[in-house]
């Protein structure tokens, strides 16, 4: 490239205690073309842009614009240099209007009405070169999601924004918003602007985009034209090489039907929907296993299941027995001999502050052997916590040790003590070896393998493909919400995982191809 | 009595402006505050603070005006205080709220008692110490000609500055919030501060100037009492004003005009019940004193159980801005 780049990241390095978020990343990224940033949530793109807009400062690294080396202090300078940022989670005020949102912060005079009238005057000009037209005295909270994402480009624009970073911006669009944005960004591509697209979405990035950046843990694994690459081969490059563990433990025999849920919904305690219409069979004798990319409602599925999060519509069963779904709740489903070790354990499995006699018992702490005629039996908690302890090698083995004072691996240890000594019919289980160390994992899968020889019934949500070829028997793989695909472990590909994670079904390649 | 009817209307309402004008100053400044996004519930005790340093520094200096800068400056550090641990430290601003009115209800006797031997009085204040009532043009003249007249001369007029100030305090924080940029910037701080900072302003600072404002209105709530309304602080003089501005800041949804409309309902159930204690009703007699004391509190519980919180409450009350 003859003239220096729009914008250049050179070496940018950021940690945030042990995370390291980006790793020596340098790119560049062209005028009047569309980039596209593709990774896994926590692979590290959200930092490097939130660097790009001054919301953080890297460690080690330089940004260049235009060929000169700036520093970006704040949101403030970033966006004085032409540099526009439209947030996943859109930057508006939703009680104001759509002109008070673009003004807010360029409205250098005392009075508000000189600059009211002179946005008014800017929006005009926007919409008539960009087609972004806009009610200016409609509020923000009376518009579509769409209009709103709009209104973020239109603030971009406001400010004369060169290089514009959209972050996910089409997680909350519908396919006809979607072609809508596109349009946008092409016609901005097209007036020289430079578009930087973050996405997990292959599709997406295939469609859109001209050139094309894949992080992985915080590293810049490829770069290249859109036009010389498909979706298989950025899902591989995305997700990386995995190594083939070879399975644990013998075949499924599915047996009773434990668990049934139809077209189920649910919501975060945000309110955001993150899964809707879902279907979902666990039986006896099976490992399910659920992958996909981080955020695409696994976690949620799993704590819905568990009775943490409430199912809003739909249909629960349990053997065979339809449940009101006002009952599905973590107690009674204990009741039943539904186990949940949660994928998040310190905030929802583990009390830190508790001993690890006390944290051993929750939520069976009303039962025998921790209860007895309604008080706790501290000798009883003991000798319980002790046995717990050597049976799966929880260190040390001091059961009066404060549970956040042991290593996450030993926690974790202690919470499947709990929960799979209580033998439970249906084991509901999150990331199970996150942070335990490599005997202990042997160990862990050994268990749940056990556990389908002996009928009883499994499901594992966890991020560790090997893991889940290893162990599943069924492998749904969620995106967005929903269940978009069933492999068996050994069509369980890196390529063809990764192409269904990233929304990619096949049922869409057979249109595509047909 | 035929002339009774109109006094006794002229006399209730000159108390109820009296009695709305504490509250309103409250609740303007708490607008200040919450609007950009900072819980205050510390009123109550920075008025408090501000009625006993407005009347020892004017029983000390003689001089009104010196007074009440003094109750402004007192006030306007305890806000201080409060952005300290809200917004710099990120607290919890309930907390940091009622610790600040607990500081005061604990601090201020023990001074009182430690600097003036009158047992937790400060000295009744001469004339010069006071914030006088101003009365308008021709009202000696005004007042022989009628109804209209006195209403002019003992209502409209005759009332002190602040008052005045009380009643513009409303449409100026109208103008400032709705017609400038730096109010737009403010209520932006309330409902979202993560766009504010993405749109490259500074959160903390909004905030800290919104909590000046707050400051120098609840210095002015104070002054009032000690300085105007009466000659003097007394002891616990705020009797839970403080806490009635909150609630009339909720009524009035955050907006200045409608807090200024609670605020007067709050002060003509308080008028009220000053006048109608040892009334006889036709068929229930006299109703009880402590009955007819209650009724302020009960408007209040009613109106607010009525009314609730809801959507219109700033999106960002009360959570702390942690820089993304």
């Amino acid at each position: 490239m003859s003239s220096p780049a729009a914008l250049e990241l050179i070496g940018i390095e950021k940690s945030f205690g042990s995370i390291h978020a980006n790793r020596g990343i340098s790119i560049k990224f062209a005028a009047g073309s569309i980039h596209g940033l593709i990774g896994e949530n926590g692979a590290g793109k959200s930092t490097l842009m939130s660097i790009v807009f001054g919301m953080q400062q890297p460690d080690v690294g330089a940004i260049r614009i235009d060929g000169r080396t700036v520093d970006f202090p704040t949101p403030k300078a970033a966006i004085t240099a032409g540099i526009g940022m439209v947030h996943q989670h859109f930057m508006l005020i939703d009680r104001c209007t759509v002109l008070e949102n673009l003004l807010l912060g360029t409205e250098n005079n005392f009075a508000l009405g000189k600059a009211l009238a002179y946005g008014r005057k800017r929006m005009a000009e926007l919409a008539r070169e960009y087609g972004l037209a806009l009610p200016p005295d409609t509020r923000v909270r009376d518009l579509s999601i769409g209009e709103r994402q709009s209104v973020e480009i239109l603030k971009a624009l406001y400010r004369d924004a060169r290089i514009l970073i959209l972050d996910e911006p089409t997680s909350v669009l519908n396919a006809e918003q979607k072609e809508r944005l596109f349009a946008i960004l092409r016609t901005l591509r097209d007036a020289g602007k430079t578009v930087i697209f973050v996405s997990h979405k292959l599709s997406e990035i295939i469609a859109l985009t001209d050139h094309v950046a894949v992080l992985r843990q915080g590293r810049m694994v490829g770069e290249t034209a859109t036009a010389e690459t498909d979706e298989a081969a950025l899902a591989t490059i995305m997700i990386g090489g995995h190594v083939d563990l070879g399975r644990i433990g013998g075949a499924a025999e599915p047996g009773e039907i434990l668990l049934e849920a139809n077209g189920i919904a649910v919501c975060n305690p945000q309110g955001e929907r993150k899964i809707d219409n879902l279907d979902l069979t666990l039986r006896r004798g099976e490992i399910v296993a659920i992958a996909g990319l981080a955020g695409s409602g696994q976690s949620e599925l799993l704590q819905a299941l568990a009775g943490i999060l409430p199912i809003d519509r739909g249909r629960m069963s349990w053997r065979g027995q339809a449940m009101d779904l006002r009952n599905w709740r973590a107690k009674s489903l204990r009741a039943l001999g539904i186990a949940h070790v949660p994928d998040e354990p310190r905030r929802f499995g583990l009390v830190a502050d508790f001993s690890a006699a006390e944290s051993a018992i929750l939520g069976y702490h009303d039962c025998k052997p921790a209860a007895r005629h309604g008080l706790l039996n501290p000798r009883a908690i003991l000798a319980d916590c002790n046995a717990a302890m050597n049976d799966f090698d929880v260190r040390p083995r001091r059961p009066d040790i404060r549970t956040g004072a042991m290593s996450g691996g030993n926690q974790q240890k202690l919470l499947l003590a709990r929960e799979m000594r209580r033998d439970p019919e249906l084991l509901l289980i999150g990331e199970p070896t996150q942070g335990v160390d490599i005997g202990a994992v042997a160990a862990i899968q050994a268990r749940l393998a056990d556990m389908r020889a002996r009928g009883k019934g499994v499901l594992l949500v966890t991020s560790d493909l090997d893991q889940i070829r290893a162990l599943a028997d069924r492998i749904l793989v969620m995106n967005s919400g929903a269940i978009v695909g069933e492999l068996s472990p050994d069509q369980a590909t890196d390529r063809e995982l990764g192409l269904m994670m990233g929304g990619v079904t096949t049922k869409s390649r057979a249109q595509i191809s047909g | 009595m035929i002339a009774g009817i109109e006094t006794e209307i002229l006399v209730i309402t000159a108390s109820i402006l009296r009695l709305a004008t504490p509250l309103i100053l409250a609740a303007i400044g708490g607008l200040f505050a919450e609007r950009a996004g900072v819980a205050d519930l510390g009123l109550e005790g920075k008025m408090l603070a501000a009625a006993f340093t407005a009347a020892s520094i004017s029983a000390v200096t003689g001089s009104a005006i010196t007074g009440l800068a003094a109750a402004i400056i007192v006030a306007t550090l305890l806000s201080m205080l409060h952005f300290i641990a809200t917004v710099w430290k990120q607290g919890d601003q309930i907390v940091s709220g009622m610790a600040i009115n607990i500081l005061a209800a604990g601090l201020v006797p023990t001074l009182a008692y430690a600097l003036f031997p009158l047992g937790g009085q400060t000295p009744p204040l001469t004339d010069d110490g006071r914030l006088l009532d101003l009365s308008l043009p021709f009202s000696h003249w005004a007042s022989s000609t009628g109804f209209i007249g006195q209403f002019y001369a003992s209502v409209l007029g005759g009332q002190s500055i602040l008052i005045y100030v009380a009643f513009l305090a409303a449409p100026a924080a109208t103008a400032v919030l709705y017609r400038t940029g730096w109010g737009l910037r403010l209520r932006a701080a309330g409902e979202n501060p993560q766009a504010v900072a993405s749109a490259g302003l500074d959160v903390v600072r909004l905030r800290l100037q919104g909590l000046i404002m707050n400051g120098v209105f609840l210095g002015l709530a104070g002054g009032y009492l000690s300085l105007a309304a009466n000659a003097g602080y007394s002891r616990n003089m705020t009797a839970g004003k403080g806490y009635l501005a909150i609630a009339a800041l909720i009524l009035g949804r955050w907006k200045p005009w409608p807090t200024l409309g609670a605020c007067l309902l709050f002060a003509a159930a308080d008028a009220l019940q000053g006048r109608l204690q040892g009334i006889v009703f036709p068929a229930l007699g006299v109703i009880p004193v402590p009955w007819i004391t209650a009724l302020p509190y009960i408007v209040t519980v009613i109106v607010l159980a009525i009314a609730g919180r809801g959507q219109s409450m700033p999106k960002a009350l009360g959570l702390p801005y942690v820089k993304a």
